[in-house]
């Protein structure tokens, strides 16, 4: 795996993760669902090809059928643009600031976990959700993602194990078994 | 010698129906369509690309169906006052890409009813509305809505619906799987004197036109079919292939239509491919369907067709009340089609309803039908869930998902001259074209149906078993005005084009054709006098394939009513 954030980078996300969705009972929490692997592939999307960005279809593999979610689709020249402005920021180049200038995800993490501090994951959990709290840029991108790993499809490098889904009784994705109509309109 | 018969702009069910009824009448015809092919192989035997999956990220995070509104933003404003624009962005997006509004639909198909047809004639006018008759009625309409739906291949139960109007004949197909929330929600609907009925559904419920049936997946509005369950607007644009005379060309973004010097006859289409190389494709015939947003934005970017002066104006959505209850047990929501039974009580107008509009000024009202829906995703709950532990322990419960269940009044908005869809002034997309603004607040018909209907709506969700409930609007309001915060999310968008008889007070007539441009056609919901209670497609392909027959020299349709 490729990525964008560095180690220390990346245990700082996994411990504001867990302030974001924390563990409790038999809901691991956001780091132990692997959401600090989901966002670190998300900020190094076009470090592979196809960017991690739309996985493939139409299947996972989970429900029966061949698996193809893994394997990621390749963007349109409109998307790359689209994409790599979100993660990037549009970096002062013209095709990307038809609309003005972009501030990326990767900048709002980089400069959002430095403002968190060097010694975030080792002050007590208050402490780190106060500071969170007071990164507000941050957080609010973050708690997006944070949700998107933890309950997404796990091809995206979140939901590990499937526990995102298992903890909270979803099944995930359905094809091409799906449903009978008795498990459709039946109680059980 | 142009290239074609006609070009149509758009693939959507309103350009599929088109492009289906002009090749089988032996014309040639190729389609735009701006955003990227996702729905089907453009080569024999035409089938699935594999592309579409149960995938919450791809489908709501991410805008792989477009228009990403990064690419293509649109902004939003509730009148001048608010300024050029309130902010820009995602506003009343429909997917972008070969299939339209149809490739992630949910595919609710009903047929609109008679009084429809003849609101202003009927009901009468409002102040500050611009309520008018359509120019077809429904007599004339119901061959084509048959039509419409042996195309597109709709599951229903005629007969289950008492204010339905007559029928040529049965649906083509059976319902699908009631949801188990709808089962709770429709037999409370019945006990409190409403009645529910199985929502008419261009779902497959048994093999049909060589797709199979649906399995019920969950993964069904906002998200397209993995298994071609879906027929709108996969049938049309497959019957349109397969007579070798249609060619789909996606990723070309139309620029402008092109007329002659007097501006009455339109020779073709310029439009940008890919790399933004310009193409220009000649036809005998224009037809527009990129849906009452992008076709009024394409024709003021053309400067055609709006001696009337009201291209873009009118715009209607529908105003949407939503009731949500929450159970005290599981609904499994994520199985079954997303919603399966509608009813139709909240837009009859009875002296209850005339005695509560008069407090308010209003002669009457009309709301719409009402969805019997669940079931969000689970990123979707975890987002409108507040970070921390409250977080977990929801999520634990799943009150926003697993136990919810949900009405969804899709509620007639009034066309009002002041609403409408124009070109950003500074706003631009990424092909540099000005991006589209709507001008939009609600008129006080809206709030007033809403207000009276959502306590009936949270009586029978109680009645359900519901130990809690909330109401909302789309858009939400700030006491009778829009929000400044947020613009409608309706995808039900319509009216921007208006069809009459009159081309000072219309921009299309009966046939759908530009008054002003004599072979220049519309066939999307822009032309929609008013927006009804009824959600729109079923509408969209009908009169399609009545102008479209029309156009091609077809002999009308008729029907008969049977007992």
């Amino acid at each position: 795996m490729s990525g964008f954030l560095t180690a220390a980078e990346r245990a700082v996300v996994a411990a504001a993760v867990d302030i974001l969705i924390p563990p409790l009972d038999e809901h691991p929490g956001g780091s132990a669902l692997g959401v600090a692997d989901y966002i670190d592939n998300l900020l190094g999307a076009f470090t592979v090809e196809p960017p991690f960005i739309f996985a493939g279809g139409p299947f996972s593999g989970r429900r029966g059928g061949e698996a193809s979610f893994a394997e990621f689709m390749p963007l349109s020249p409109h998307e790359e643009i689209a994409w790599r402005t979100r993660i990037e920021g549009s970096l002062g180049r013209p095709e990307r600031e038809f609309n003005g200038p972009v501030r990326g995800w990767q900048q709002i993490y980089r400069e959002g976990i430095a403002a968190l501090g060097a010694d975030f994951t080792e002050v007590p959990a208050d402490e780190q959700a106060a500071r969170l709290r007071a990164a507000r840029e941050l957080r609010t991108v973050m708690y997006v993602h944070a949700c998107e790993g933890a309950y997404g499809a796990p091809e995206y490098g979140g939901n590990r194990d499937l526990l995102g889904w298992h903890v909270i009784g979803f099944p995930g994705d359905s094809q091409p078994r799906g449903y009978t109509d008795e498990e459709v309109s039946g109680r059980a | 010698m142009p290239e074609c018969d006609a070009v149509i702009v758009g693939t959507g069910p309103a350009g599929a129906t088109a492009a289906d009824v002009l090749t089988s009448a032996g014309w040639s015809v190729v389609m735009l369509e701006k955003g990227r092919n996702h729905l089907l192989a453009l080569d024999p035997p035409y089938g699935p690309l594999g592309h579409v999956s149960n995938d919450e990220i791809k489908f709501f995070q991410r805008y792989f169906l477009g228009p990403d509104p990064f690419l293509e933003p649109r902004t939003y404003r509730r009148d001048e006052a608010d300024g050029d624009r309130l902010f820009a962005g995602e506003v009343n997006n429909l997917p972008s890409t070969v299939g339209g509004g149809g490739f992630h639909a949910d595919g609710k198909l009903p047929r609109l009813r008679a009084v429809d047809f003849r609101a202003r004639s009927e009901l009468g006018p409002i102040d500050d509305a611009d309520i008018v008759d359509w120019p077809v009625d429904y007599d004339e309409m119901e061959p084509y809505y048959a039509e419409a739906e042996r195309l597109v291949g709709v599951a229903g139960l005629a007969g289950a619906n008492p204010f339905a109007e007559w029928r040529s004949g049965p649906y083509p197909m059976p319902p699908g799987a009631d949801m188990f929330g709808a089962v709770l929600t429709t037999q409370a609907a019945e006990r409190l004197g409403y009645n529910p009925y199985p929502a008419p559904t261009g779902v497959n419920s048994i093999p049909y036109d060589g797709r199979p049936a649906c399995n019920n997946c969950g993964f069904c509005g906002h998200y397209g079919c993995p298994i071609d369950a879906k027929g709108d607007p996969v049938a049309p644009l497959r019957n349109a292939l397969r007579t070798g005379r249609c060619e789909i060309r996606p990723e070309s973004i139309a620029e402008r239509i092109l007329v002659d010097g007097a501006g009455r006859t339109a020779r073709g289409v310029r439009y940008l491919d890919i790399d933004g190389n310009a193409h220009e494709v000649s036809a005998r015939v224009v037809v527009v369907a990129g849906g009452a947003w992008e076709t009024p934005r394409l024709l003021l970017r053309s400067e055609i067709a709006n001696s009337s002066g009201l291209v873009g104006r009118h715009l209607m959505y529908h105003f949407q009340t939503f009731l949500v209850g929450s159970f005290p047990f599981r609904l499994h929501g994520h199985r079954g089609r997303s919603v399966t039974h509608l009813h139709d009580d909240h837009m009859i107008v009875d002296d209850d309803v005339r005695s509560f509009a008069r407090d308010y000024g209003l002669p009457y009202f009309r709301s719409g039908i009402v969805e019997h829906g669940g079931g969000s995703g689970p990123i979707m709950e975890a987002m409108f869930t507040p970070p921390g532990v409250r977080h977990t322990r929801e999520m634990l419960d799943s009150k926003m998902r697993d136990r919810m269940w949900a009405f969804t009044i899709q509620g007639e908005d009034l066309p009002q001259v002041t609403n409408r869809i124009d070109l950003d002034p500074n706003v631009r997309d990424v092909h540099g074209f000005p991006a589209g603004r709507a001008t939009y607040d609600v008129h006080r018909h809206e709030v007033v149906a809403s207000r009276y209907y959502a306590p009936k709506l949270d009586a029978i969700m109680r009645e359900a078993g519901a130990e809690w409930t909330f109401a909302a609007t789309s858009p939400p309001l700030e006491g009778d005005r829009a929000s400044t915060r947020a613009a409608s999310r309706s995808r039900h968008i319509m009216g921007t084009c208006r069809m009459g008889d009159d081309p000072r007070t219309s921009v299309f007539d009966g046939w759908q054709r530009a008054h002003d441009v004599e072979n220049l056609v519309c066939t999307d919901s822009s032309v929609f006098p008013t927006s009804t209670g009824y959600g729109p497609t079923l509408t969209i392909v009908a009169l399609a394939i009545r102008a479209c027959r029309e156009l091609a020299g077809l002999p009308p349709l008729r029907s008969t009513r049977i007992a």
